[in-house]
């Protein structure tokens, strides 16, 4: 009986599985994501050298820094979210423990938490703007904006050259991705 | 009668014809017009009835003043009503109908109110619906309300969609007239992030129409050569169909922009509302011309005397083969000069200054049209259509000297400018004599939040009338024909008596004269606002465009003070109407608020639950089967869970992490009870109070390690409890080494909840689950079916219970494990209700139920869950307040009904007698309310008066019928020893 349903399925989803729509941009919910949470003094010294041993430096107010397989944002004064491969979090978080444990310091694995969305396509930013109050033209490429998307909560940065990513709370995916849906349908370009 | 010219017409385009229909007769008009140029240009000149009198009205403006041609637009879900006809362009298969009338434009019965208008004057209404006092409700209102009103309102939800956008600038012009282009040349030049919006799809502004010369250039030539460089700049953006309606503090504009209105199924948003932050705004929003105020000034066919030469210039539609002008300035002899241009007979033009000698008079009189000086109108001739006018002395009572037949009146008094968005957020005006109008003081602006000027008004909106004034702002060269001076005429003849006052209208929409806002004045009205609303004047949908300054002139004489003395009503946004679809944007249907979703949703819908909203979750109340009522099904829930074993999707539980060599200590400052105690490994139910001791929350924390705790938090108050933490963690312990993570999303919360509960989880494996291993109120981590899970062993129903937390990417997959393990055990998902009964059953408190904001945790007899050892928590100092310290409070207890029925929720148990305010005296109320399919009768929580002392104690509750006799009973209902959770 535990064998059947465990047959059913045995690998993690996430809150839309990958759902996508093709407006005047594309969004796409991007699945699985690893994610974690830091909470620390920004300059202490062993949370400097845990990035670095990842190849990222500690990000500066609203800025992120990225290596090849890990990226890392500025949240806020004591608050630091690093992205990675979500088969690795739970590892990550970890090792990371492990590298603050003489500090005060949380780390903790958000990646279910949490839903991740790509808006891409010449356009992108128009379907964005449409429900964030966010100045993309003095957006810096490494900056990250902790926003909200229409009524709820919400970060976005820009993740190419055509390209934005948006992190929202994983109990409301459906609600963003209807927003992005809505905001990308053919006939509402702005410019 | 109105017609449309063979040739000209600078708007549209002759060579695409669209057909439209007016109450259902079917006309056709130009790719360019808009629907009031369409209509005029189709010979339809009378539009509308008056909202009080009925009377007759047709256009009098070109623009956003437009007062009188509302129409009531499409039909079905696209039915609109009160559609600004001057502002709405013409698109092909627009279904337009008149409003404000019955049964037919042409024929309204409503037209007696005219005949009666002397018995309906300023007040009417006020004095004489007095009394009796029930027959405002059911009398009066109903019937008044059904006589009043522009057009019906829709009754179908609105097919189209809207939306908004945010944007930023460092500088927003306002108007794409001249000045605008000029403003915004000047500062795209300057390399500044500009936008320029216009709220018509036309740049230009007047000046194309009213001629002139700019930099050696004809007007449009300019235009279109400084829309070229203004197109090449990257930092320029530009927009039309945008009106800029309303400027908040610190730069905040909203913008409303048509984007799809003229192509109801292309697929575009209809509008789109613009939410803009703004360094400077720049106002280059122009002026309004003023009606003059004489007999009759309503008539269809008389109109503002620019809207005249729009009409013939723009859209080449006359507004009658002979025009009469009256005018107290010289601008109104370009109308003159427009319509012999056209081939069309200016019968005269009557100024109501004693000479007129200036440029433009003198270029009218080569022309050959006749002048009369010093001469106003007594009164405008016909009711449907004008058909004359009757001249006078300006400075007489309105002796006819002569009467002048036409058909069309173009009127001017000056002109106003535009100052709405440079007064919304607080920019002061001044009075300028010389041309009878109020101006922005640039010496008081709407301030920034550096206290700098964040509005600039420039052209004409800054009281620059004419074209070399407004060009010099912006260091333009450029010639018109130079005005001489303009006389303040604010009632036509000077010395006209009541009978033709009381047909001078001051605002054509609300049907408010000369002699109203005179009546006011001697009924002792000062104050502009007071009057404004006594007459209702610019209360209109027009908000007073053309009436405001006629109207508070007319006040200022009958005060007998100067008008600035008098001042103006306040400029609010927004300037024109704006859609509710606009204002709704994507917040409708599935997306009107965030509706969250556990991992397990999906499963919940399939099998037909019947939702109970929590906060913003939408929680299975109940799983009906078949025919099954859900009171049937919440019961079989219930035994089911008490006999074998139910499952609870516990996800939306609030669950936070606290972190730090604090931690303890924080949570014994949050909690009643003492948490830095706990042991590793093991839960604690807790209580939180705010700091007036009320309680505020509850849960289980269950201690992580030795510097970390898992606080849970009910399913609504998980936000509020984080910010809680947050708020007292950075504003007043902010040396505290503590952190906080909101987890709640990251897990999956299964219930599982029964006797055969253990069973379920030994057959997934993993973890020893035993009585002896895994201990009431402990919490262990490892793996269930392969699932990384942590489980906590606390119980809200009273039975054996395994709360299971896994990572929310596999909750639904441990949700299925559960039921396929448990299907010969007799598993069944149970929903809030019967969590919520069984609760009950137990006597355990639910927020919400049991408080309510005034509760402190000693009224629900919780005094065991307050620590006495602690020095302090949030709320013990409240809870020592004499008040909340007195034994003689009400108090909770179980009720059982006598007849075993179930009591209403809410249910009260009066007392005789009343207090000081007249209520009923009480004794106490319903909390909580049940069948007990357990123990099979009623049961409920109450809060009674000294309720703990009176076990035992019969007391009538009210209930659905008549009074219902109970008993005071222990709120424990089952399992009173608690032995079966402890198994």
């Amino acid at each position: 009986m535990t064998q059947k349903g465990q047959n059913k399925m045995s690998e993690p989803v996430s809150a839309l599985n990958g759902r996508s729509y093709d407006g005047f941009a594309c969004v796409v919910e991007t699945g699985l994501q690893g994610m974690i949470t830091i909470r620390s003094d920004l300059g202490s010294k062993p949370l400097s050298k845990a990035l670095k041993s990842l190849g990222v430096s500690v990000p500066k107010m609203r800025s992120f820094a990225q290596a090849d397989d890990v990226m890392v944002a500025w949240m806020s004064p004591d608050e630091l979210l690093l992205l990675c491969d979500h088969a690795r979090a739970r590892s990550l978080t970890a090792q990371l423990e492990q590298a603050l444990a003489g500090t005060h310091a949380l780390v903790v694995d958000v990646s279910d938490a949490r839903a991740m969305f790509t808006v891409t396509g010449a356009r992108a930013q128009e379907v964005v703007m449409k429900l964030s109050p966010i100045d993309f033209a003095t957006l810096a490429d490494d900056e990250i904006r902790r926003t909200r998307t229409a009524q709820v909560n919400a970060a976005v940065w820009r993740s190419g050259a055509d390209q934005l990513s948006l992190v929202c709370f994983r109990s409301v995916a459906g609600y963003v991705m209807g927003l992005l849906e809505v905001s990308a349908r053919k006939g509402g370009e702005i410019f | 009668m109105s017609t449309r010219l063979s040739k000209g017409g600078r708007l549209i385009d002759r060579a695409t014809s669209l057909s439209f229909s007016f109450n259902g007769k079917p006309m056709h008009g130009f790719a360019g017009d808009t629907l009031a140029s369409a209509l005029l240009g189709a010979g339809q000149s009378l539009l509308g009835r008056s909202f009080k009198y009925h009377r007759p009205r047709g256009l009098v403006g070109s623009g956003a003043e437009e007062p009188n041609a509302l129409v009531s637009m499409g039909r079905n879900a696209r039915f609109e009503p009160d559609q600004r006809t001057t502002t709405t362009e013409l698109f092909a298969g627009a279904e337009l109908k008149s409003q404000n009338h019955w049964p037919s434009l042409n024929t309204d019965i409503g037209e007696i109110n005219d005949k009666f208008s002397k018995f309906l004057p300023a007040g009417f209404y006020y004095k004489t619906f007095m009394g009796p006092r029930a027959a405002w409700k059911h009398l009066y209102e109903p019937i008044i309300r059904h006589s009043a009103g522009l057009g019906a309102a829709p009754k179908e939800a609105d097919p189209d969609r809207y939306e908004q956008a945010y944007t930023y600038a460092d500088v927003l012009v306002v108007g794409g007239g001249v000045a605008g282009l000029a403003a915004a040349l000047k500062h795209g030049a300057a390399g500044k992030r500009v936008w320029l919006v216009e709220q018509t799809a036309h740049w230009g502004g007047r000046t194309p129409v009213d001629g002139g010369q700019i930099d050696g250039l004809d007007p449009q030539a300019w235009v279109d050569q400084t829309l070229t460089r203004l197109k090449a700049m990257p930092n320029v953006t530009l927009r039309t169909r945008f009106m800029a309606a309303g400027l908040h503090d610190h730069g905040y504009v909203i913008g409303y922009e048509s984007v799809g209105e003229t192509a109801p199924d292309s697929g575009k948003p209809r509008h789109r509302l613009w939410r803009m932050r703004v360094g400077l705004t720049i106002t280059a929003t122009g002026a309004i011309e003023r009606p003059l105020a004489f007999a009759g000034n309503d008539v269809p066919g008389v109109m503002l005397a620019s809207a005249v030469r729009d009409y013939v210039v723009n859209w080449a539609v006359s507004p009658g083969d002979r025009t009469v002008i009256v005018t107290n300035n010289d601008d109104a002899y370009r109308t003159a000069l427009a319509l012999t241009e056209a081939g069309l007979t200016v019968p005269a033009i009557i100024d109501a200054r004693d000479s007129a000698i200036g440029e433009l008079p003198e270029l009218a009189r080569a022309k050959g049209i006749r002048v009369l000086e010093g001469r106003g109108i007594a009164r405008a001739l016909g009711r449907k259509s004008v058909t004359g006018v009757q001249i006078c002395a300006q400075a007489g009572e309105g002796g006819a000297v002569e009467d002048i037949a036409c058909d069309c009146v173009a009127m001017s008094g000056g002109w106003s400018p535009v100052v709405h968005l440079w007064s919304h957020c607080g920019g002061k005006l001044t009075w300028d004599d010389s041309h009878a109008m109020f101006r922005p003081d640039p010496d008081r602006p709407p301030l920034g939040d550096q206290g700098q000027a964040m509005v600039q008004a420039v052209g004409a909106a800054n009281g620059m009338l004419q074209l070399q004034d407004v060009m010099a702002e912006a260091n333009v060269p450029a010639f018109a024909e130079a005005e001489a001076a303009m006389s303040a005429v604010w009632l036509m003849p000077a010395g006209a008596g009541e009978a033709l006052k009381a047909k001078a209208f001051l605002d054509f929409q609300n049907d408010v004269k000369v002699s109203d806002v005179q009546l006011a004045a001697r009924e002792g009205f000062e104050s502009v606002e007071h009057t404004k609303r006594y007459t209702t004047l610019g209360m209109a949908t027009d908000q007073g465009k053309l009436s405001n300054i006629n109207g508070l002139a007319i006040l200022s004489d009958a005060l007998g003070q100067p008008i600035p003395a008098t001042g103006t009503t306040t400029f609010r946004p927004p300037y024109t109407p704006i859609s509710l679809g606009a204002v709704t944007a994507e917040a409708k249907g599935d997306l009107f608020q965030p509706l969250r979703r556990t991992p397990i949703q999906s499963w919940h819908e399939a099998h037909h639950a019947h939702w109970e909203p929590v906060g913003q979750w939408r929680r299975p109340y109940t799983y009906p089967r078949g025919e099954e009522t859900h009171r049937d099904s919440v019961n079989r829930e219930i035994l089911n869970t008490r006999e074998n074993v139910g499952l609870l999707d516990a996800s939306t539980l609030g669950k936070i992490l606290v972190k730090g060599p604090d931690a303890g200590k924080f949570l014994d400052m949050l909690y009643t009870n003492m948490m830095s105690t706990l042991k590793v490994g093991k839960c604690r139910y807790g209580l939180m109070c705010n700091e007036n001791g009320f309680l505020m929350d509850d849960g289980v924390v269950a201690r992580l390690s030795e510097d970390s705790f898992l606080v849970h938090t009910t399913s609504g108050g998980a936000e509020h409890i984080h910010g809680w933490m947050e708020d007292w963690l950075q504003c007043e312990w902010w040396d505290w080494k503590v952190y906080t993570a909101n987890l709640t999303e990251a897990f999956a919360q299964i219930a599982v909840v029964g006797p055969k509960a253990r069973m379920i989880l030994e057959r997934l494996g993993g973890m020893d689950v035993s009585a002896d291993a895994f201990p009431f109120m402990a919490w262990q981590e490892g793996e269930l079916g392969g699932i990384p899970v942590r489980v906590f062993r606390i119980s809200f129903s009273g039975e054996l219970s395994y709360e299971i937390a896994a990572p929310a990417s596999r909750g639904l997959e441990l949700w299925e494990v559960l039921v396929d393990a448990g299907s010969d055990l007799g598993v069944m998902p149970y929903g809030t209700e019967a969590l919520h009964v069984m609760r009950a059953e137990k006597g355990f408190i639910m927020i919400g139920d049991e408080t309510d904001g005034t509760v402190i945790p000693q009224d629900l007899n919780l005094n065991w869950a307050i620590s006495k050892k602690k020095a302090d928590f949030l709320g013990k100092r409240a809870q020592e307040r004499s008040y909340l310290a007195n034994p003689d409070r009400w108090k909770l207890v179980g009720l059982e009904t006598l007849d075993g029925s179930v009591l209403p929720d809410g249910s009260h148990a009066p007392l005789d007698g009343f207090n000081a305010n007249g209520q009923r005296l009480l004794q106490g109320r319903v909390t909580s309310t049940y069948y007990s399919p357990t123990v099979k009768k009623g049961i409920a929580m109450a809060l009674v008066h000294r309720g703990p002392d009176r076990i035992g104690e019969e007391i009538a509750f009210q209930g659905e019928n008549g009074m219902v006799a109970c008993r005071i009973v222990d709120q424990v209902f089952y399992d009173t020893e608690g032995a079966k959770q402890n198994v």
